[in-house]
């Protein structure tokens, strides 16, 4: 019954949360966030093929830190980059093989590769197999490989199981 | 001390929007425009916040979160109709 | 205490605007799309995230609570950036604009 009404729990607790974000904390605020929060993951049921259950809050939490960490540690050494000369950059574009399946997961991976000042993800190829990372300045692809796959992917594949 | 802080932020986002300028009116590529469009709708969304602080009003912050939006959709937009020469096909 | 908290906002707000202005130079600077388009990625992150974050911090001091508005715009900001660097990667692709002769690899036809 509780799983028919809200069958995407972590959406729910999101939307509300944003919710009361965006219009302050109040009780009527509330009740109308929580009736948002039990329409919005119905009324969009059908555009939500598969998604995967979040398997470990708690690791979903140390990731997001962690990503915020890499942004600014990677900040400044693009930062330093910029402002040296262009011609000692070393771009390249890499391709990425990708273990994980899931496409929620993938979005994840893809927009953290993005996020990180640095690299950016430019395409997926068609089956999901493998992903092309444009790097400003990479002395060795192999290490921004594994960098990306064992940084990465590894702890979102723990996180959702797929 | 903090309306010397805001106004040398000002001045850095400022400096910025008009890179971004430079690099909008120069292009040379579609692409590269609208990068830089891209870039100064983020940083008028900084300009806004900045401008809520300064006048200690928080009204700002709906102004801001609208630009936000209708920036990404339409940078979307134009990516999508650079790729496809359609936006919805 | 409130002079501690000026100073937050304040070193905050440099933060901001100093990296926002790095990843405009960026932007003017580089030679090819694809090594400019790092350039506004940080301009997001930490040149909005700084500002928002001063914000955040002074309106929270002054009204005496917690005032955590502004962290939806960074939240957005997050999710959609990427996006929008993605779609112009594959544009630029598609387009197939130069790059510089020394980058390794290749993009993908589109």
């Amino acid at each position: 019954m509780i799983r028919k009404l809200y069958p995407f729990p972590t959406l729910s607790v999101f939307l509300l949360l944003m919710w009361l974000l965006l219009s302050g904390f109040s009780a009527g605020h509330l009740v109308l966030g929580m009736v948002l929060a039990t329409v919005l993951p119905l009324g969009t049921l059908p555009f939500w093929p598969n998604v995967p259950r979040l398997r470990n809050f708690h690791k979903l939490v140390l990731f997001v830190l962690m990503v915020h960490w890499d942004i600014i540690v990677a900040n400044l050494s693009v930062a330093r980059r910029i402002l040296g000369s262009p011609k000692k950059l070393r771009p390249a574009f890499v391709e990425v093989p990708l273990d994980i399946k899931d496409d929620f997961a993938i979005t994840l991976l893809t927009s953290t590769v993005s996020l990180t000042p640095g690299t950016v993800s430019a395409d997926i190829s068609a089956d999901a197999s493998r992903m092309l990372v444009h790097a400003l300045h990479v002395e060795d692809e192999a290490v921004l490989v594994d960098q990306i796959k064992q940084r990465y992917e590894r702890r979102l594949k723990e996180i959702f199981e797929c | 001390m903090l309306e010397t802080a805001i106004a040398i932020a000002f001045g850095l986002f400022v400096v910025a929007q008009l890179l971004n300028l430079y690099r909008l009116l120069r292009g040379p590529s579609l692409p590269d425009r609208v990068l830089a469009l891209d870039t100064m709708y983020v940083n008028s969304i900084a300009l806004i916040v900045l401008y809520g602080l300064s006048s200690g009003s928080k009204l700002y912050f709906e102004a801001a979160m609208l630009i936000a939006l209708i920036g990404f959709v339409s940078t979307v937009a134009v990516a999508k109709y650079m790729t496809r020469g359609d936006i919805i096909e | 205490m409130d002079i501690v908290i000026e100073y937050i906002t304040a070193i905050f707000l440099l933060i901001g605007g100093v990296f926002a202005l790095i990843g405009s130079l960026g932007l003017v600077r580089l030679p090819d799309f694809f090594l400019r388009l790092h350039g506004p990625t940080k301009a997001t992150t930490l040149g909005v995230g700084g500002t928002i974050m001063a914000s955040l911090v002074y309106f929270s001091w002054t009204e005496h609570a917690l005032h955590l508005h502004e962290i939806l715009i960074t939240l957005f900001l997050f999710i959609s950036a990427p996006v929008s660097a993605h779609m112009l990667a594959k544009a630029a692709m598609h387009r197939e604009l130069k790059y510089r002769e020394d980058t390794r690899g290749k993009p993908w036809k589109q």
